[in-house]
């Protein structure tokens, strides 16, 4: 993966160069393991987590999941987001993302608010065609990979709504609406950027344009959802 | 693996050789006899497997001799334990080697995107290209057009149109009960591609039409650019006569290159007509009922703000019978005002 790395650096058009010259580190810890044990005959003998107490598997997998995150939010170009993948982040980031967005009851007046159900669904059904989308594009990145990638990814437009949230406490006039706006904005770009820089290096490099506009669309989608977002009281 | 303590005792290793009932058993054994060959006894842990299997071989015997009729020497290698012990994982096994084999079969057979991979085969630029020549009406309609065959543009751009109409949808304060915005957008977006593309492409079978499924679908999803453009403009600034313009000049434009690549591949006067007038007629219809189902709600509040007052360049009264009304009420007025006057 590393000799493949380097190959698509070297052939990367100028548009996305800046996409691949960011450094590699490999002394950050990622946690996970989806290693199956070879036989079922030796599980007893093997090493089990099922007789530690529940709060250690909380918390690995809470870390776990924290280290993801810390991954996102600097996007350098590590394999560990891929190597290590587990959907608990994103059905997290999802879940937390639909509850913030959920409208009222139907019979109320803000009837524009998107459902729980719509949001659970737009993103869960948007990174499954984006997989899609990029393995039928010659991609090489596995259809689990991508979609933990796409989840993790949501988690600038997470922050962006509990921003947004908050701004909107203070009333809803002008001056919000381009701060929210700002904001919202500013995170879309970064969910798109650290996706791309996950996802693009599973594609050929002419190809990379083909991937990232549905990625765009996708979280242009989300973040276009959280800004219209309007309370009900 | 213990050998059988009954007639022949052929034992060259401590453990017996199985050689005979390999060859023999290979007919009626349920279970793969090599499966069983690499955990047998010779390792530590199925002693203990050997002991139990010895005690429990007379047992076994008997009922295996009962149920075998012409396998009397391994019969007792079958002998039935139930889930527990080797035999039963190794069944267990099986059973999921050989359901595993027949899911996976059934996937590759239905499920396989592999079979997309070829309509997905494009570079950005001639998706660029695509979508600009989607705009250009051809001139020669004499020899068939080229079609290009792919899905990747036509589904962004469905999906970009759900985008815009989602946008409208939520402008317009829209009010969707039994469903959902999301919903509705989708259907509606994918219903137009793949409904229309299908009825043009059953009406281009009836009329003798060279065109394939996938070319129409291609076709009809390029000519969906035309639609974004408009919605894309109409639905941020809202004038009419803007929106009338444009329907009529990149509908039109977009329409004319569907149509004449149609005509290029269809002979005779009568199906071309039908066909072209279908696609036409469905086309311009859709960017009609697109940008009128969901503008309805902002120009029925502006409409009762302004009055009948209508500033001439900005707005046509939507609502005829209002203006009809005011009309005929002024007009009754100033008769009956020029009558009194008389």
């Amino acid at each position: 993966m590393r000799s493949k790395m380097a190959e698509v650096e070297e052939s990367s058009k100028p548009l996305f160069a800046g996409l691949s010259d960011i450094s590699i580190s490999e002394d950050i810890p990622v946690e996970g393991d989806i290693s199956m044990p070879v036989g079922s005959q030796n599980a007893d003998n093997d090493f089990s987590t099922l007789d530690e107490p529940v709060k250690d598997t909380i918390l690995r997998d809470l870390r776990a999941v924290g280290q993801k995150f810390v991954h996102v939010m600097y996007p350098k170009k590590s394999s560990a987001l891929l190597r290590d993948w587990d959907l608990w982040g994103p059905l997290l980031l999802c879940v937390t993302l639909a509850l913030m967005l959920q409208g009222g009851s139907v019979d109320s007046e803000e009837d524009g608010r998107p459902q729980f159900a719509e949001v659970f669904v737009i993103i869960w059904f948007g990174s499954v065609i984006i997989t899609l989308n990029s393995k039928l594009l010659g991609g090489t990145i596995s259809f689990f990979q991508s979609l933990c990638v796409l989840g993790y990814c949501i988690l600038p437009l997470t922050v962006a709504m509990i921003v947004c949230r908050i701004v909107l406490l203070g009333g809803s006039g002008l001056v919000s609406f381009v701060v929210r706006l700002i904001v919202v904005t500013a995170s879309f770009s970064w969910s798109t950027f650290a996706s791309t820089a996950f996802l693009a290096d599973s594609q050929p490099p002419n190809r990379k344009a083909l991937v990232v506009y549905p990625v765009f669309l996708f979280y242009f989608v989300i973040g276009w959802m959280i800004l219209t977002f309007s309370p009900s009281h | 693996m213990s050998a059988s303590q009954g007639s022949t005792n052929t034992n060259t290793e401590p453990w017996g050789s199985f050689d005979d009932n390999v060859i023999q058993g290979s007919g009626s054994a349920v279970i793969d006899m090599e499966n069983m060959d690499d955990t047998s006894g010779s390792s530590f842990e199925d002693m203990g497997e050997i002991h139990q299997r010895e005690e429990e071989e007379e047992e076994v015997t008997a009922e295996a001799a009962a149920t075998e009729e012409d396998n009397g020497e391994y019969g007792e290698f079958l002998g039935m334990k139930g889930l527990k012990g080797q035999l039963g994982r190794q069944v267990a096994d099986e059973v999921w080697q050989a359901g595993k084999r027949q899911a996976s079969k059934a996937f590759n057979l239905y499920a396989n995107i592999d079979i997309l991979r070829p309509y997905f085969d494009v570079e950005p630029n001639q998706v660029r290209n695509r979508l600009v020549e989607s705009l250009i009406p051809v001139r020669m309609i004499n020899f068939p057009q080229k079609v290009a065959g792919e899905l990747y543009g036509p589904m962004m751009l469905v999906f970009t149109m759900v985008a815009i109409l989602l946008h409208g949808m939520k402008t317009s304060g829209t009010v969707i009960r039994e469903g959902t915005l999301m919903g509705t957008a989708i259907g509606t977006c994918f219903g137009y591609w793949l409904g229309v593309s299908s009825f043009i492409y059953f009406l281009a079978y009836l009329c003798n039409a060279q065109i394939t499924m996938l070319q129409m679908l291609s076709l009809l999803g390029y000519g969906l650019f035309s639609h974004c453009m408009v919605l894309f403009i109409t639905y941020n600034v809202h004038f009419h006569s803007l929106f009338y313009i444009l329907w009529l000049v990149i509908g039109g434009l977009s329409t004319i290159r569907m149509v004449a690549v149609l005509i290029s591949r269809t002979v005779g006067q009568t199906p071309r007509l039908i066909l072209c007038g279908t696609l036409a007629a469905l086309h311009m219809l859709f960017l009609l009922y697109l940008h009128f189902a969901y503008h309805k709600m902002v120009e029925g509040i502006l409409d009762t703000l302004e009055g009948p007052n209508i500033p001439p360049i900005q707005r046509v009264a939507r609502d005829v019978p209002v203006v009809a009304n005011a009309v005929v009420n002024a007009t009754i007025k100033s008769i009956a005002a020029v009558v009194q006057s008389q």
